[in-house]
């Protein structure tokens, strides 16, 4: 029965492309009229008849200029149609470069065809499976759909559905920017047809995302004597539809966050910022909900004081909460189309309160109270780490991270959670995004206080941390030292001793040399804590000496920041300090030349550094310090030291008398 | 009168004036159903419904505190002053903070008439707010729940009701903090409450425009109502109309059990009637029956007639059995009644099944009595034998062996509630005594409302929504009959406390192994919750657990 029903199909589809080569142009019209008719809302239909090979024929029919205008326009419905079917459909229909023919359609000048091309262009350009570049290949088709603008109701439609499509890159951004479409597109705000209003907005949104040029254009631009601004607010009101409502608020987000417009501007505090936690609601959709949640995250991430206003708006910390009920027990029970709806968003809307947590905690301690005091808070988090779904696993740690900034949460609830456990397990063969944030969430996790820095350290976390020093990405070489860094300050002989073996000297040295700054700062920094307390710093300067002092002159000569000279200049006062590690510097004039030359720069904070070194080199108590003071009083120390008790800065100046006071003894 | 001097003196000022048109314009707008010959909406303070620690200046629109402020003994309030018009559908006021004062110990809210003034809003029954300096929503209650942010000076911090589903929300500097309170009663008014020297607030009753953007919430409202409305489309046809309203008519008859009525109207207009006429019937006596606190044959009768009912509405069964142990705490219900032999009648029934489980049939005889309008309906209590009760019974008498089967009792109620509005200046003084006594008095209506005849106990429950709005007005009444001074837990009889403890157990039982199906449910907890303060506090399950389910 089935294939006989097929065979039918078949053949009656083609029936329908035969005529089409029918010699009387009015046989091929009728023929293409009655495949109009036939192919509306059937999709095997459609399918069929591009298997036979219809679209090569419809397109040739379309660009003939012989063929009369309503054979054409006939042939663009029909076009339209078939692109209305599965993604099969609009692969055959690019392949059979559908594309550029309708483009040179537009070029008819009649409005009717015209509207039945670019109807069938919008559909393909709105599908997942076209390309958006092909849009841009022909650099006249922008300036001409502008043009086609001011047209029609439809061309208005259609063209700025394809714009809030097709803009996918700041360099979309730019073409679309340069032809005038904020221009052209701001008077569709006020259209009388919903669908052009609803368009129109959705371009601004696509134009202004992470777009200064754009944003910075928007806010003085005037739809009928009104500010735009004040525009996409009245598009915010609560009357209006929700996608409306939406779409105006990712406008002034994106134009908020480009700069354009400032954070305490009332269009901001009193009307986006509560429209979108509206949006995360349990009343919206699942859909509205995440873009929501995704749009208020992203608006308040820099700015403290949204995030306190948020915090305390229609009760969100706990409104969030919702976002991981899904699918609720109820919906499993009962419905089983409305759990498989559940389930698709399930992730999302997980992603989108994890995101939208981090950017409420980021700053403000009490926020990050209320949020960890949620309902599972953390367990949803710890869970949230090892889900599947890697955006979900990307924004629990962002969470994670955001939280692990306040000390009191350091030491209560991530403690009490083990949070490290599956944040260690993260860090295994994570992509490097996650990775990012794992690595520098451990580093807060790893500070002196937190009480899951000994755990860490049991599960041979240095290792993983020294491969991240090897990392080509800047941000994680970082967060690796800077992690060790942590790890080392006020630690046990053994776990420095484990930190130097593990890193090895080799890398230590090629860190030193790291062009990027914050890496040099934090290898410093471990450096330092390294070398503190007189036992460990006798120990690592006695095997690893002669690279270190190599290292430090290295720097010291080089052309680097004064904080990185400050940095280096510390590390020698720590070795200074030590029993026998202060010979390495005594017998080193070269480097005493150098403390010398800093005691005499224009730079305080250098000058204070220097001194602190020799301070400790002529330090009464210690063994042989008789001869070091002779030996730096013929250097000329005592006469810089006089001046400086001179100096201006009272800390250099006490700093030096100090020091002068080791000679009077 | 000092105040009220420099009122009547600005009248003349051309500035006030001004403002003077500006809040008629405004009130206009925002509450354009309000017919203001009728239902006046707050335009100030009241300077004659207020605490006397309480001054007021600039046309009654500012509030200082000026009493000593030592503790909360000393907190005043003030009501505005007329109630918000239940034809608002939204209202919304704002409060400016002039001055946090000493300790900034302020309530924004809401409150009935009647209650209590030398409190903050929030502490007292029927009594809403929202505090400055914790941040927290006190409801009806001495403790807080956390709400929102604290408020300070300079804030403006504002209060909307939404009449439409009884909620209440407050915003601080124009941002909604989001629900604060649920079931709100009617008839509320704006209030503002002061406990420490220097406090200073100034309201604007739409005299000044608000912070927040109270008419888009409104517009929402508004659109959402609408959309309700278009979501149920009368058919084109003639005579379409009419059948819809013949329809909604007369299910709202069967509805209510009104069976003579819905009988005629279904001849009238030549309709017909869905539900059998014996079953609206037994509907009635079921509703009799809750009504009159008897919840266990209820529950059995309910069972008998339509089998199945409760066996899927669990949570329906689970409502009516947390009522029914009310009534027991109380004394009312018939599984503790039947231990002190108050009612004759009942006590047949159960003669035989000493394990208290009613014969069904006998419950059911009398269920069909009941259904019409004959005296034994009453819960048994018959002039006769209430001469017998109270020898047998002297001090212990209950509620439901009160005087008040006898007529005369009838009308004492009756003017009870009629004049409820002329008691009123009685009550500010009454409404000190403790809270116990206010709530012996509700006890009282209730079974007054039972023992009249079955066509009063209607009466009785509308009566009672009265009480429960205005009861303080009864008050002092309340604490002049001899009768509530000798009230006990179930009566006083020992074996019937023990069955209603055990009672309870079973619905601790019942309420865990819904929760096992179904899930949690914030609902049953909360009721439970609330049973569960019964034993130290009678006042607070009467409260919580007045059911909407009464009407059913």
């Amino acid at each position: 029965m089935m294939v006989c029903t097929l065979m039918e199909v078949t053949a009656t589809s083609r029936h329908y492309v035969d005529r089409l080569f029918d010699p009387d142009p009015q046989n091929v019209l009728q023929g293409v009229i009655d495949m109009k008719n036939a192919v509306i809302g059937n999709n095997r239909q459609k399918a069929n008849l591009i298997v036979l090979g219809a679209v090569p024929r419809l397109l040739y029919l379309l660009q003939q200029s012989s063929s009369s205008l309503e054979l054409r326009t006939e042939c663009a419905v029909v076009l339209g149609s078939l692109a209305m079917g599965t993604e099969n459909n609009i692969k055959s229909l690019v392949d059979c470069h559908i594309i550029p023919a309708l483009l040179q359609g537009l070029l008819c000048s009649d409005l009717i065809f015209i509207e039945a091309c670019l109807r069938c262009l919008r559909t393909v350009f709105i599908s997942p499976v076209t390309p958006v570049q092909l849009l841009y290949t022909d650099p006249t088709v922008i300036p001409h759909l502008m043009s086609l603008l001011s047209r029609s109701q439809h061309t208005q439609e259609y063209i700025t559905q394809i714009f809030a499509h097709c803009c996918k890159t700041p360099e979309h951004q730019t073409v679309l920017f340069n032809h005038g479409a904020i221009q052209n597109i701001a008077p569709l705000l006020i259209s009388p047809s919903f669908k052009v209003r609803m368009q129109a907005l959705k371009c601004f949104s696509v134009l202004a995302y992470e777009n200064a040029q754009v944003s910075m254009t928007l806010v003085n631009v005037l739809v009928d004597g009104e500010q735009l601004s004040q525009v996409f607010v009245r598009m915010m009101q609560r009357d209006k539809p929700i996608e409306m409502q939406l779409t105006a608020a990712k406008c002034l987000t994106y134009m908020c966050r480009a700069g354009a417009i400032r954070t305490d501007d009332n269009c901001i505090v009193l009307k986006t910022l509560p429209c979108l936690v509206r949006m995360c609601s349990k009343e919206r959709l699942l859909e509205e909900r995440v873009e929501g949640a995704e749009t208020l995250a992203y608006l308040m991430e820099p700015d403290i004081e949204l995030q306190r206003i948020a915090s305390v708006t229609d009760h969100l910390v706990s409104m969030l909460a919702d976002y991981f009920k899904y699918p609720s027990s109820v919906s499993a029970i009962t419905d089983i189309k409305r759990l498989d709806h559940d389930l698709k968003h399930a992730h999302e809307l997980r992603q989108a309160a994890f995101k939208l947590y981090a950017s409420l905690g980021s700053n403000d301690e009490d926020i990050r109270k209320k949020i960890t005091e949620t309902e599972n808070m953390m367990d949803r988090i710890v869970s949230g780490l090892s889900e599947s779904s890697i955006k979900v696993r990307l924004a629990a740690v962002r969470c994670l991270h955001s939280l692990s900034r306040s000390v009191q949460q350091l030491r209560t609830s991530f403690h009490d959670h083990a949070v490290w456990k599956p944040l260690m397990k993260l860090l295994q063969n994570a992509p490097d995004e996650v990775l990012v944030m794992a690595s520098s969430t451990l580093c807060n996790l790893l500070l002196e206080f937190s009480p899951s820095k000994e755990p860490i350290l049991e599960s041979g976390v240095i290792e993983l941390l020294c491969s991240l020093t090897q990392s080509d990405s800047p941000a994680l070489r970082v967060n690796g030292i800077w992690a060790l860094m942590n790890m080392a300050f006020q630690a046990d002989q053994k776990v420095k001793v484990e930190i130097v073996r593990a890193l090895g000297t080799e890398q230590l040295f090629r860190l030193l040399s790291d062009p990027d700054t914050n890496v040099l700062m934090k290898t410093l920094g471990l450096l330092r804590n390294l070398l503190s307390t007189r036992p460990h710093i006798d120990q690592v300067m006695s095997s690893h000496g002669k690279q270190i002092m190599q290292a430090v002159t290295l720097i010291l000569e080089g052309e680097h920041s004064i904080e990185v000279k400050e940095q280096t200049l510390c590390i020698l006062a720590n070795i200074a300090d030590g029993n026998t590690a202060k010979e390495l510097i005594m017998t080193n004039d070269d480097m005493l030349q150098k403390i010398k030359y800093y005691m005499g720069h224009s730079n305080v904070k250098l000058q204070l550094a220097a001194t602190f070194c020799i301070s400790n080199l002529i330090w009464n108590e210690e063994d042989g310090s008789q001869e070091r003071q002779d030996k730096l009083r013929d250097m000329g120390f005592v006469d810089i030291l006089h001046k400086l008790t001179q100096a201006s800065d009272p800390n250099l100046c006490d700093r030096a008398k100090t020091a002068m006071q080791q000679y009077l003894a | 009168m000092a105040e009220l001097g420099a009122g009547s003196l600005l009248t003349g000022d051309p500035a006030f004036n001004y403002q003077e048109h500006e809040l008629n314009e405004r009130l206009k707008r925002l509450y354009p159903a309000v017919n203001e010959e009728e239902t006046p909406l707050p335009r100030s303070w009241s300077p004659k419904d207020k605490y006397s620690y309480i001054g007021l200046s600039q046309n009654n629109l500012r509030v200082h505190y000026k009493g000593h402020g030592k503790n909360h003994k000393d907190a005043a309030s003030v009501r505005a002053i007329h109630p918000i018009p239940a034809a608002c559908g939204i209202y919304y006021f704002e409060v400016k903070i002039v001055s946090k004062g000493r300790d900034g110990y302020m309530g924004i809210g809401l409150s009935a008439q009647g209650v209590n003034m030398n409190r903050l809003p929030g502490w007292d029954k029927h009594s809403y707010g929202y505090h400055g300096d914790d941040g927290h929503s006190f409801c009806s209650s001495g403790t807080g729940q956390p709400y929102g942010p604290t408020f300070t000076t300079g804030d403006v911090i504002g209060c909307c009701v939404n009449l439409i589903n009884n909620t209440c929300f407050y915003t601080k500097n124009g941002q909604s903090l989001g629900v604060a309170f649920t079931d709100l009663p009617p008839n509320l008014y704006p209030t503002v409450g002061l406990q420490t020297p220097g406090e200073i607030v100034d309201a604007n009753f739409g005299q000044q425009p608000f912070v927040f953007d109270i008419e888009d919430y409104m517009s929402e409202w508004r659109a959402k109502i609408h959309s309700m409305i278009a979501r149920f489309p009368i058919g084109e046809r003639l005579g379409d109309w009419q059948a819809v309203l013949q329809n909604m008519v007369s299910s709202y008859l069967v509805h209510h059990g009104y069976c003579a009525t819905a009988m005629a109207f279904a001849s009238a207009t030549e309709t017909m009637i869905q539900e059998d006429q014996t079953s609206i019937k037994n509907r009635q006596s079921i509703q009799k029956l809750v009504l009159a606190g008897r919840v266990g044959e209820a529950i059995d009768a309910t069972q008998q007639l339509y089998p199945g009912l409760l066996e899927h509405n669990p949570n329906l069964l689970f409502m009516l059995k947390c009522r029914q142990f009310v009534e027991m705490v109380n004394g009312t219900d018939s599984e503790v009644r039947c231990f002190s032999v108050r009612s004759p009648k009942s006590q047949d029934s159960y003669l035989g099944s000493p394990n208290l489980s009613p014969r069904h049939g006998a419950t059911n005889a009398h269920l069909h009595n009941t259904g019409a309008d004959s005296p034994t309906c009453s819960n048994g209590v018959t002039p006769t034998n209430k001469n017998k009760s109270h020898n047998k019974y002297t001090g212990v008498s209950s509620a439901s062996s009160s005087p008040s089967s006898s007529p005369s009792s009838v009308n004492y109620s009756e003017s009870n509630s009629t004049d409820s509005t002329k008691s009123q200046p009685h009550s500010a003084t009454s409404n000190q005594e403790t809270s116990d006594s206010e709530m012996e008095i509700e006890a009282e209506h209730y079974s007054n409302g039972v023992t009249e005849s079955s066509t009063r106990i209607m009466n009785g429950t509308y009566k009672h929504q009265e009480i429960l709005q205005a009861d303080d007005s009864s008050v002092g009444n309340g604490v002049a009959d001899d009768s509530c001074s000798s009230r006990q837990l179930c009566g006083g009889n020992q074996a019937a406390t023990e069955r209603m403890i055990q009672f309870g157990r079973e619905l601790q039982a019942l309420s865990e192994q819904l929760c096992r199906q179904y899930g949690k449910n914030a609902t049953h907890k909360k009721m439970l919750q609330s049973l569960r303060i019964c034993p130290n506090s009678l006042h607070s399950c009467w409260l919580w657990v007045r059911p909407p389910s009464a009407c059913s």
